[in-house]
């Protein structure tokens, strides 16, 4: 909402010296949100002041019509000056920017030859000067006798144009449609310095007419429209102007001057908060009639654009069908045109819901839609009218018409009992009754009260005051939130951090420190990605979370994991030149439970029942943290102190392991072929029975396709499903010596060495402390298909030194269990 | 001198002479003095303490004395070897620091040589401010509450006191999940399911399934559908302040406001509300903060917006708002990194350029 300060200044008293400062401060004070603030007066500089036009000379020989005017500036000498518009005659008066000026777009005026005159300034148009678009030639003041205030040449032009103004844009919240209109900001501005108020609508004598319509009006929705009220002006001269006010006062608010019955239902609406509408009455067949749209039903609107109507559209017809959608745009059927010679004005008041439906399902923002469905005074049409047919007899001619139509089902507000003491309870500040009472009234609301309680009945235009709550901010918000105490409230004792808080902070750090960077991305993903992936059809993350309105056809679903989003951001860091990348992410994935259904639609007046919320939880997709990394490039950085270490499987492998370490699991690990993985090379990671997640190589297809480096490593686990580990218990430390025995053992090179350990660890027995794989080796003299592992046994008792018998004891046994379980040989044995 | 008329070898004797050990000492002190390295001074010690050595022969000799002469000569070689010994320990360890000393000089090594031997690791700065932004809220007592990102439209919106004409809710320009999804025909249908547009409805589930007093804070990602740009993120985080409980003011919530920048940006910062309006609260306002730190100097920034608890809201959530009163404030974590961190464009928070998180350290 753009409005003028001096357009203010005649419905509210402000401080002479009310500058742009002071104005912000003001608004924002009630909780007006300034967008801008545009102090006009410094759009212009340097000398710009009222001109005569003397005498004009039609200049020949040119290839477009020239002027050269002596215009009389105020100085000794009529200055010459060279214009091409053709709008004005001699003894005009025009607005001179002289040598000197500066206009804006930093268009410097100076004497200077053209069209082999000099011309010692310029005429200026609207558009030149900023003050409105118009630009279809220079702006000619008012003069002549019956204009008292006409000016002299030289006098300053600016307060003349509007250039001595401030414009200020207000960020009008949803709860204060009454705000889009002088009437709404003049009125708080009022609360805010406390200036008289003069409330336009109380300027104006509402039409009562004779009691026959204007024009016939049947309205057979009344929730769908409460009040209409129209009036007939009859005779109008069609090419008579908009008065240089009236525009200037709509190009400031941002409106384009279109004709003059349309230029005064804008401004009326933008005065007084009233939308309107002007309905060529010739072009009429028939009674209107408000009601819903049928199936079917189709409108073109002025916008050029036929639209299907929705039943639930709210719509004004006439014999010939649909000629409106009401509230929103006029059909262009039955729109003033530049013939129109009798004018009906409608004001009427729409079911601000159905009006916010039909914005959106047609996509048609209006000035005025946006003022019904924030909420519109329902009492004003009358007004509304009789201003706006007064405005057109007096500047378009025209005989207002002596029968008015005005349709009313208008719901009085109801009243609001509130407690005296409420403010002071929410607020925590004490507020005597005398001030309570003060800014209720100063509000516009009616108070009775009776005793400690109040009834309140809200004004026409505040359809936001429905609760006591409501009436209390006003108290609080109008007295001041500076005067706000800031008490801290004591919260009982907390829990702390849940412990699943705990391990994702603690899986974050412990990955940051083992050198991953951690990242954020958009979950978003498409077919494309998956495909990429080679993640098989079937496969359930392909079955994933569709959005209706994606920011990308390319991008329309929800990852079901974290690696496409994470892969294409390694992706970028190796595009922008960075080498040897870790990346971690921990972030939700989204798992339907099948399609997705249509959740219950519940009231807002009171919580959803028990079956509601479990068909919500049921309907609603997994949602569980995963974390996942990739390393591509060296895992270990080179330098001075040698060669770097490529990243392989392994780092995967044992990036989910500092996870788990972090998590307090422990992670088994086997072999599996899962997608992206290399078949060969991708490792499942278990927690006891449960497949937690995945790590290895990329399968080189999926690297070559995603444009990644050759072998880059990736892993990613479901953080949900690690269990959250118990107490850990402190171990019994044994200070006896050790016995140290290694073992090569010769087996099968298809059989996992993981199981080797297991078996050797569980066949040593309780005296076993540790056993390290130090050694891998396959050769000619293993024979084909056998591998080598070189264990190195740790033995040690907890209450005594072990002897050899017995540690080699238990290295047998340690042996044997591998042998019987995998064929497990001795070397050299 | 006089001795006992024994018969003994006069030549051999010789070695006895004081005279002779003086001379032994001297030799083997100068010798000594003279050895330049550890290895020069063993091959003297040979020389000069061996089986060889002058004082060593002396020794011998004295068996050969008379009797009434042995003791006198005997503790004569003693001083001469211990001195002898003596002159060899003192070079030993001056030789044997010096050669420590020399190998010390010969290990030395540039030490500005770089050590990045590990890959650097980091946290994302928004995880960061998020986590201490919990911190204090934890150690005010409350706890920290967190919900789903698809979200049913009813937690997001109606609970929260926005119909779905409100004009508030067009506002937030809501990612809207589809009825049916993969593997099932597409629906054009609405599902009410969303991606969550606010924190918001974690306080709904929160109020909806637990009795006052209710005191959390809620960090989290939510979604609108802005175009990525310097200032607007379609995916961006939040931190959200809900506290429902008896005789709860709005003096508890600017307390409450002022403790918590105090924690986040030190103890000069300070707020200010300003009337505003936001469904799910009344009164509602705008959070101005102040802090000294900015780059442009102290000043107010706009920060998040806050209110009383809009009874609607207790009343949909199932709580009594005769009963109970509370207090609700959000804010956005990237704009917190844009003025408290004089971070200027909000593309380098989600690109996910290793360099940006690297620079903030663990502290952010």
């Amino acid at each position: 909402m753009r409005v003028s300060l001096s357009w203010l200044r005649e419905h509210v008293d402000l401080p002479a010296g009310l500058d742009a400062d002071g104005l912000e401060k003001a608004l924002v004070k009630v909780g007006l949100e300034v967008e801008e603030l545009i102090d006009a007066g410094a759009t212009v500089s340097g000398p710009l002041v009222v001109g005569r036009v003397e005498s004009i000379e039609e200049l020949q020989g040119l290839k477009k019509p020239i002027r050269y005017c002596l215009v009389d500036v105020g100085g000794a000498q009529p200055q010459g000056i060279v214009c091409g518009a053709r709008n004005f005659a001699e003894g005009d008066l025009v607005v001179v920017a002289l040598p000197g000026a500066v206009l804006p777009g930093d268009f410097a005026i100076s004497a200077r030859k053209t069209y082999g005159r000099v011309s010692n300034g310029m005429i200026c148009s609207g558009q030149e000067l900023g003050v409105s678009d118009d630009h279809d030639g220079i702006i000619v003041l008012p003069c002549g006798p019956d204009n008292p205030e006409t000016a002299k040449p030289g006098d300053e032009a600016r307060p003349l144009v509007g250039l001595d103004d401030v414009v200020v844009e207000v960020n009008v919240t949803p709860d204060r449609g009454y705000c889009f209109s002088v009437r709404g900001i003049a009125r708080e501005l009022s609360h805010s310095l406390g200036g008289a108020y003069r409330d336009p609508v109380a300027a104006v004598v509402p039409l009562e007419g004779d009691g026959a319509p204007a024009y016939p009006i049947e309205v057979l929705d009344s929730v769908a429209c409460d009040r209409f009220t129209a009036v007939a002006v009859r005779g109008v001269d069609p090419a008579a102007p908009s008065p240089q006010w009236i525009r200037q006062r709509l190009a400031t608010a941002g409106v384009r001057s279109i004709s003059l019955p349309v230029d005064i239902t804008n401004y009326v609406m933008i005065e007084m908060g009233q939308p309107m509408h002007a309905w060529d009455l010739e072009r009429l067949t028939g009674p209107l009639v408000v009601r819903r749209a049928q199936a079917g039903e189709k409108l073109t609107t002025l916008d050029g654009v036929a639209r299907a109507l929705d039943p639930e559209d709210i719509i004004i017809a006439d014999d010939t069908g649909v000629v409106s959608l009401a509230a929103v745009m006029g059909g262009s059927t039955t729109e003033v045109s530049p013939a129109t010679v009798d004018v009906l004005f409608e004001a009427a008041h729409w079911d601000p819901r159905s009006v916010a439906r039909t914005i959106r399902r047609h996509k048609l923002p209006s000035e005025a839609g946006k003022r019904y469905e924030r909420g519109v005074d329902p009492q004003i049409t009358a007004v509304a009218c009789a201003r706006a047919a007064a405005l057109l007899a007096e500047y378009g001619g025209g005989t207002v018409s002596t029968g008015v139509t005005d349709v009313s089902s208008v719901v009085p507000p109801a009243p609001i009992t509130m407690s005296v003491a409420r403010p002071s309870e929410l607020a925590g500040v004490e507020y005597s009754q005398e001030r309570v009472l003060e800014i209720l009234a100063m509000i516009g609301t009616q108070v009775v009260a009776d005793g400690d309680l109040l009834t309140v009945t809200p004004p026409s235009w505040r359809h936001d005051l429905n609760d006591p709550a409501d009436l209390a901010e006003e108290v609080l918000r109008l007295d001041g939130y500076d005067r706000i105490p800031s008490v801290l409230p004591i919260a009982p004792p907390g829990r702390g951090l849940t412990a699943t808080q705990r391990r994702r902070r603690t899986v974050g750090r412990a990955l940051a420190d083992a050198g991953y960077v951690e990242t954020l991305c958009y979950p978003f993903v498409g077919t494309h990605t998956l495909d990429a992936l080679r993640i098989p059809a079937g496969d359930p993350r392909r079955d994933t979370v569709l959005l209706r309105n994606p920011l990308s056809d390319e991008e329309p679903a929800l990852r079901t994991t974290l690696l496409p989003p994470l892969l294409a951001t390694l992706r970028r860091n190796l595009g922008r030149g960075l080498r040897d990348l870790a990346l971690f992410e921990i972030g939700l994935v989204f798992l339907p439970n099948g399609p997705l259904g249509v959740a219950p639609a519940a009231g807002a007046d009171g919580p959803p029942s028990a079956e509601e919320l479990a068909a919500v939880d049921e309907l609603l997709p997994r949602q569980p943290w995963h974390v996942a990394a990739v390393i591509a490039g060296d895992a270990e950085p080179a330098g001075w102190w040698g060669g770097g270490r490529p990243a392989d499987w392994a780092d995967a492998v044992e990036a989910a392991r500092s996870v788990a370490a972090a998590a307090g699991v422990e992670l088994t690990v086997r072999a599996a072929a899962q997608a992206p993985w290399h078949p060969g090379r991708c490792a499942a990671l278990l927690v006891g029975d449960t497949v937690v997640g995945h790590a290895g190589e990329l399968h080189p297809a999926v690297c070559a396709d995603l444009d990644l480096p050759r072998r880059t490593v990736a892993m990613e686990l479901d953080l949900d499903a690690l269990p959250i580990p118990g107490v850990s218990i402190a171990p019994r430390l044994s200070s006896f010596p050790t016995a140290l025995i290694d073992v090569a053992l010769v087996v099968d090179a298809a059989t996992p060495a993981g199981e080797v350990e297991a078996a050797l660890a569980e066949g040593a027995g309780p005296l076993l402390e540790s056993v390290r794989l130090f050694d891998v080796y396959s050769g000619a003299q293993l024979g084909e298909g056998r591998k080598s592992l070189a264990y190195k046994l740790t033995f040690r008792a907890p209450d005594r030194t072990l002897t050899g018998e017995e540690a080699l004891a238990a290295r047998d046994a340690a042996v044997a269990a591998a042998a019987s379980r995998l064929g497990a040989v001795l070397r050299g044995a | 001198m006089t001795y006992r008329n024994d018969p003994y070898d006069p030549k051999q004797a010789a070695l006895l002479d004081q005279s002779a050990l003086d001379d032994a000492v001297a030799a083997a002190d100068k010798a000594f003095s003279g050895a330049g390295d550890l290895d020069a001074l063993a091959a003297l010690k040979h020389q000069h303490l061996g089986d060889r050595a002058p004082v060593s022969l002396a020794r011998r000799e004295i068996g050969s004395l008379p009797p009434a002469a042995k003791a006198d000569a005997g503790k004569r070689v003693n001083l001469a070897r211990v001195a002898i010994q003596g002159a060899y320990d003192a070079r030993l360890a001056v030789l044997t620091a010096e050669r420590e000393e020399r190998v010390l000089v010969e290990e030395a090594v540039d030490v500005t040589l770089p050590t990045g031997r590990r890959p650097v690791g980091a946290q994302h700065p928004l995880t960061k401010i998020m986590d201490r932004v919990g911190d204090l809220f934890v150690s005010m007592g409350y706890e920290v509450a967190e919900g789903p990102e698809v979200e049913w439209e009813w937690y997001n919106f109606d609970a929260l006191n926005m119909h779905p004409a409100h004009p508030a809710r067009s506002m937030m320009d809501t990612f809207f999940v589809a009825a049916g999804g993969a593997g099932a025909p597409a629906r054009d249908e609405d599902s009410r399911v969303v991606l969550r547009t606010h924190t918001s409805p974690v306080q709904a589930r929160t109020m909806t399934t637990r009795k006052p007093p209710i005191y959390i804070v809620c960090p989290g990602r939510v979604y609108r559908t802005d175009e990525l740009d310097a200032t607007h993120t379609p995916v961006f985080h939040q931190v959200e302040g809900l506290v429902v409980d008896k005789g709860i003011t709005m003096g508890h919530l600017k307390g409450t406001l002022d403790n918590f920048v105090k924690g986040m940006f030190g103890p000069q910062a300070k707020t200010r509300l300003r009337p505003s309006y936001f469904p799910f609260v009344e009164p509602g306002a705008e959070i101005d903060l102040w802090f000294p730190q900015h780059r442009d100097g102290p000043r107010w920034v706009e920060w998040g917006g806050c209110g009383m608890v809009n009874p609607r809201v207790l009343r949909a959530c199932g709580i009594d708002p005769e009963e109970y009163s509370g207090f609700a404030f959000g804010m956005g974590i990237e704009r917190a990194l844009m003025f408290r961190n004089e971070a200027a464009d909000m593309r380098d928070m989600v690109e996910g350029d290793v360099r940006y998180a690297r620079a903030f350290g663990w502290e952010a």
